[in-house]
């Protein structure tokens, strides 16, 4: 049997999708549901004064409305930060509580604070406007830069601050830096995303009087955390009485990493009015209340010697946290950010700052690469800068400084087990065609237009590893992953897995991998997922972890059934396990036609003396069946790589960008599906290349969302591509048996600065912040004619 | 309340509705042909394109009532006789779906595009697909998949 690792298998879950049969939150329906509509603060600061619900509760169809009261009376417990962050002076860090129903106080606009159930969608409706609130408005505190001279939104949080982050050594970078021959400075914004998943967020709670078990549809990332979360802060149920259940999940992102307000609620007052309970989220609630991504300012500041040589860097950033901490929140900007921020570069000083500080906008957490686009756009951009004030080419500067052995110890924490950034770059740098650019400048420039070109070099961090030292640094949980291999007597596998598939291709991925450690075809292998009632404990999928974490679990319980396999079969084919191997799903034993196949020995495992009447097949201390579970917890992270170019072509008169070409090089390790990794590195490139040229998510003074719908939101379409050019290198990882890394947000890292960089170069060095729009780059090129026909 | 007589996917249909019924609700609420997605409320997204009498439209934006007597086709009644049409073909071969949550609409959209032009280049395709958002695939095997289609159709 061929391998299948490698493969361009097609993908399993595709028929049910293209048919119209995929099982979305929102196409559950059970008998005798109520419609749940929450009642949102329209204030993004506000002290709630009184609820009149009285009028309502009168409406047609209500059937009940409760408030943050009914929810505190109840002692339902809110959201929580999932990670622990200490301040440079050791100081804990500082998070408001977050209650399910806002009671006293509302901080952003769509902070929920009460809910009104009704036997149909329109009478919640209209109930939901007969609802009185009285609010004393207070002034929001929206601006990122002032936000620690403001007014504080939560009591005893000085300054709005949660925490001011240090890692790395002040005095090692002072001293850096007093050697240097130029320091490079650089001040940039970092533009706040929504994730936008196209299915908005949903859930559907059924509560069973008889059993009193609480069933909670949702679009969620995680479900076994999610119950965790609601059982052991919520106190909703308990666990063994809490069921979560993400059927297909239509994307994330990290969006749907989160348990959320209307969960907790729902699941609560399903208990409560003993009725099933359906919400939907509208487009507009999810872009008001989905947590957000990035929303950084950041100072950086590079020592570098004349001939280009980096001795040491600095950066201090401002994080917007928004109005509460949630479960990424806390880490986004510090961890997954911090360490990442000197690069692939041999960097001999470092230190990353980070403040992050509340304020009356929607929390922000991790979005698609989560800390690592931000620290990447900072050192990129950053590099850029230092290439064109010393007069070097962007590549060379690059190439000057690359570690060249592995492992290389990262300066701040990261020990990157392997890579070859010469190898990538020079592979991006001849499959773009860098040196034709110049040519093709000329060429733009004929028509009027301006060409720029932009590099960018970079590393993740992903499957965020080992427990031990996640714990360490203040994660509430270990980031290990569970499978459970289950062969049946007639021979088909069911594989479990702790990973959650929305959109990833779990269900073809990890049969590839089991197909070949088991040697059964794909056909007969189902991986299983998203329902607390049918896997054991999994952590979920966020941070490229599903296959460097969750499929190695799957890799290592198979290796577990294969072993267990070969004892039986020894005993069955009478001859000691050291004679026999395996190999395409068959037990042989050496210089013999003697053979067993898994499928026979797993029928024997369950049905033992079938075969034979008198002796069983399994071996002495062997109980019956061939099931097998593997909880893995990887020794580090997983360090992918690549090197990005793209081309831009600029419209002087309308101030357009053009995105022309754009050549991606990663190295991902071993590529189990190359269809698939493809497909992730395009979503990826879609949501860096949106960040950089169309989107924005924008507050006004006052905290109102001023792009909450589509109309105003630019989400990057069809037309705003080019066709993406991929290329892969391979150094394996060697954490893990499969030598993979992760994949998923590669694109959404490295693709801000690479389109930037070249934007910057058409602009002849002048810097904009993202989104590069028309408006912004039109004024740069009036600024740039300018001061050329002043030189002129 | 208005009675309305529709074929949907072949099959004809006679509903009582009320008048502000959206045809993606009557769709997914009334027949339960949840292969229709909603994923916006400004008529954006495209997640909800089914064909009424052969033609795309982006179902959250039609009355049912103002449909009566025509003929609708959703994702659900593409597939003949167990078969897919090329189009779902070729979105599986190209790996034109992640989340699958789009794909509905991208694909009910994409064959009208064919429609109007048999053999659209890649400009095209992605000019007409502008009416559809999706968040995962970052278009290009979409693309890819409807030129598939194009030679197959």
């Amino acid at each position: 049997m061929a391998s299948l690792v490698g493969s361009r298998v097609e993908r399993k879950e595709d028929k049910r999708f293209l048919t119209g049969k995929g099982r979305y939150t929102a196409d559950i329906n059970i008998v005798n549901q109520t419609y749940a509509i929450f009642i949102r603060s329209p204030h993004a600061r506000a002290k709630i004064k009184k609820i009149d619900t009285s009028k309502a509760l009168k409406s047609s169809g209500v059937v009940d409305i409760l408030t943050g009261e009914h929810i505190a009376k109840d002692k339902i417990g809110g959201l929580i930060a999932g990670w622990a962050i200490r301040s440079e002076d050791g100081s804990e860090m500082k998070c408001p509580a977050n209650p399910p129903l806002a009671k006293d106080n509302v901080n952003f606009v769509g902070d929920p604070l009460a809910v009104v159930l009704a036997e149909s969608l329109d009478e919640a409706k209209e109930a939901a406007d007969l609802v009185k609130i009285d609010y004393k408005i207070l002034e929001a505190v929206t601006n990122l830069e002032k936000t620690m001279e403001s007014d504080a939104i939560h009591d005893g949080i000085d300054k709005n601050l949660c925490y001011d982050w240090l890692l790395g050594d002040r005095q090692k970078v002072k001293e850096a830096f007093d050697k240097a021959d130029k320091i490079i400075k650089l001040d940039i914004t970092n533009n706040r995303l929504i994730p936008n998943a196209m299915e908005p967020r949903a859930c559907v709670i059924d509560y069973n009087t008889a059993s009193e078990e609480i069933t909670c549809y949702t679009t969620s990332q995680n479900p076994h955390l999610s119950r965790l979360i609601m059982s052991a802060f919520g106190g909703v149920a308990p666990e063994n009485k809490l069921r979560v259940v993400a059927p297909d999940v239509g994307g994330g992102f990290g969006s749907k990493i989160n348990l959320y307000n209307e969960e907790i609620v729902c699941s609560w007052a399903s208990k409560k009015i003993e009725r099933p309970i359906k919400w939907v989220a509208e487009r507009t609630e999810s872009f008001l209340t989905d947590t957000h991504g990035r929303d950084h300012i950041t100072h950086a500041e590079l020592a570098v010697t004349n001939d280009g040589k980096f001795l040491g860097f600095k950066n201090e950033t401002i994080a917007n946290l928004g109005a509460y901490a949630r479960v990424f929140g806390t880490v986004t900007p510090t961890y997954l950010f911090g360490p990442c921020a000197t690069g692939v570069y041999v960097m001999p000083a470092a230190y990353s700052n980070v403040k992050a500080v509340y304020t009356n906008t929607a929390p922000v957490d991790a979005y698609r690469g989560a800390g690592r686009p931000e620290a990447t756009y900072t050192i990129e951009r950053i590099v850029d800068k230092a290439a064109i004030e010393l007069g070097i080419d962007p590549i060379e500067i690059r190439m000057k400084n690359f570690p060249t052995e592995f492992p290389f110890k990262q300066t701040l924490v990261h020990q990157i087990d392997s890579g070859d950034y010469v190898a990538g770059l020079n592979k991006a740098k001849e499959m773009s065609d860098y040196d034709g650019f110049v040519a093709r400048k000329k060429e733009s420039e004929s028509r009027g237009k301006l060409r720029g070109i932009g590099v960018t070099t970079y590393f993740e961090a992903c499957g965020i590893a080992p427990s031990p030292v996640v714990m360490m640094l203040g994660c509430g949980v270990g980031l290990w992953e569970s499978a459970e291999v289950r062969f049946n007597p007639t021979g088909q596998v069911t594989i479990y897995t702790g990973s959650h598939s929305h959109g990833q291709s779990h269900q073809t991925t990890f049969a590839q991998i089991a197909a070949d450690e088991l040697g059964v075809p794909i056909e007969n292998i189902d991986i299983v997922h998203g329902d607390t009632d049918k896997g054991t404990f999994g952590m979920g999928t966020y941070g490229s972890r599903s296959l460097t974490v969750g499929g190695i679990a799957i890799v290592n319980a198979c290796k577990k059934i294969v072993a267990k396999g070969k004892r039986i079969a020894a005993k069955m084919l009478e001859v000691s396990e050291d004679e026999i191997d395996f190999s395409n799903g068959e037990y042989v034993v050496a210089k013999s036609n003697k053979k067993k196949t898994i499928g026979e020995v797993a029928f024997a495992s369950y049905l033992p003396g079938v075969r034979d009447e008198v002796k069983s097949p399994l071996p002495e201390g062997d109980e019956p069946g061939l099931i097998e579970s593997s909880f893995f917890d990887p020794a580090n992270f997983s360090f992918p790589a690549g090197s990005h170019i793209a081309e831009v072509e600029i419209d002087p008169e309308t101030g357009n960008v053009k995105l022309d070409k754009y050549t991606a090089v990663d190295d991902f390790g071993t590529i189990v599906n190359p269809i698939i990794v493809e497909g992730q590195v395009h979503g990826g490139l879609a949501q860096g290349i949106g960040q950089a040229l169309t989107e924005n998510a924008q507050y006004d003074d006052t905290g109102q969302l001023i792009t909450a719908s589509y109309m105003d939101y630019t989400m990057p379409r069809a037309d705003n591509f080019p066709e993406f050019n991929l290329g892969f290198t391979c150094t394996k990882a060697t954490t893990n048996p499969l030598g993979v890394k992760g994949c998923g947000e590669a694109g959404a890292i490295a693709a801000p600065p690479t389109v930037m960089n070249a934007v910057i170069n058409a602009l002849g060095g002048r810097e904009i912040d993202m989104p590069a729009t028309a408006e912004k780059v039109w004024e740069a090129c009036n600024e740039m004619k300018k001061t050329n026909s002043e030189a002129a | 309340m208005k009675k309305i007589n529709v074929e949907v996917n072949g099959k004809k249909i006679t509903k009582e509705i009320s008048d502000h019924t959206v045809l993606s609700s009557f769709l997914r609420d009334i027949l339960n042909l949840t292969g229709t997605h909603i994923g916006c409320d400004t008529s954006q997204c495209g997640a909800c394109v089914v064909h009424v009498d052969g033609k795309s439209i982006k179902s959250c934006t039609a009355f049912a009532a103002d449909i009566d007597g025509s003929k609708i086709t959703t994702i659900e009644g593409l597939t003949k006789n167990g078969k897919m049409h090329p189009m779902q073909e070729a979105f599986k071969k190209h790996h034109g779906l992640q989340c699958g949550f789009c794909t509905p609409g991208m694909v009910m959209s994409a064959i009208d595009l064919l429609k109007n032009n048999k053999n659209p280049n890649d400009r095209e395709i992605r000019d007409w697909l502008e009416g559809n958002i999706c968040r995962c695939t970052g278009y290009q095997n979409i693309v890819a998949a409807v030129k598939e289609a194009a030679s197959k159709m």
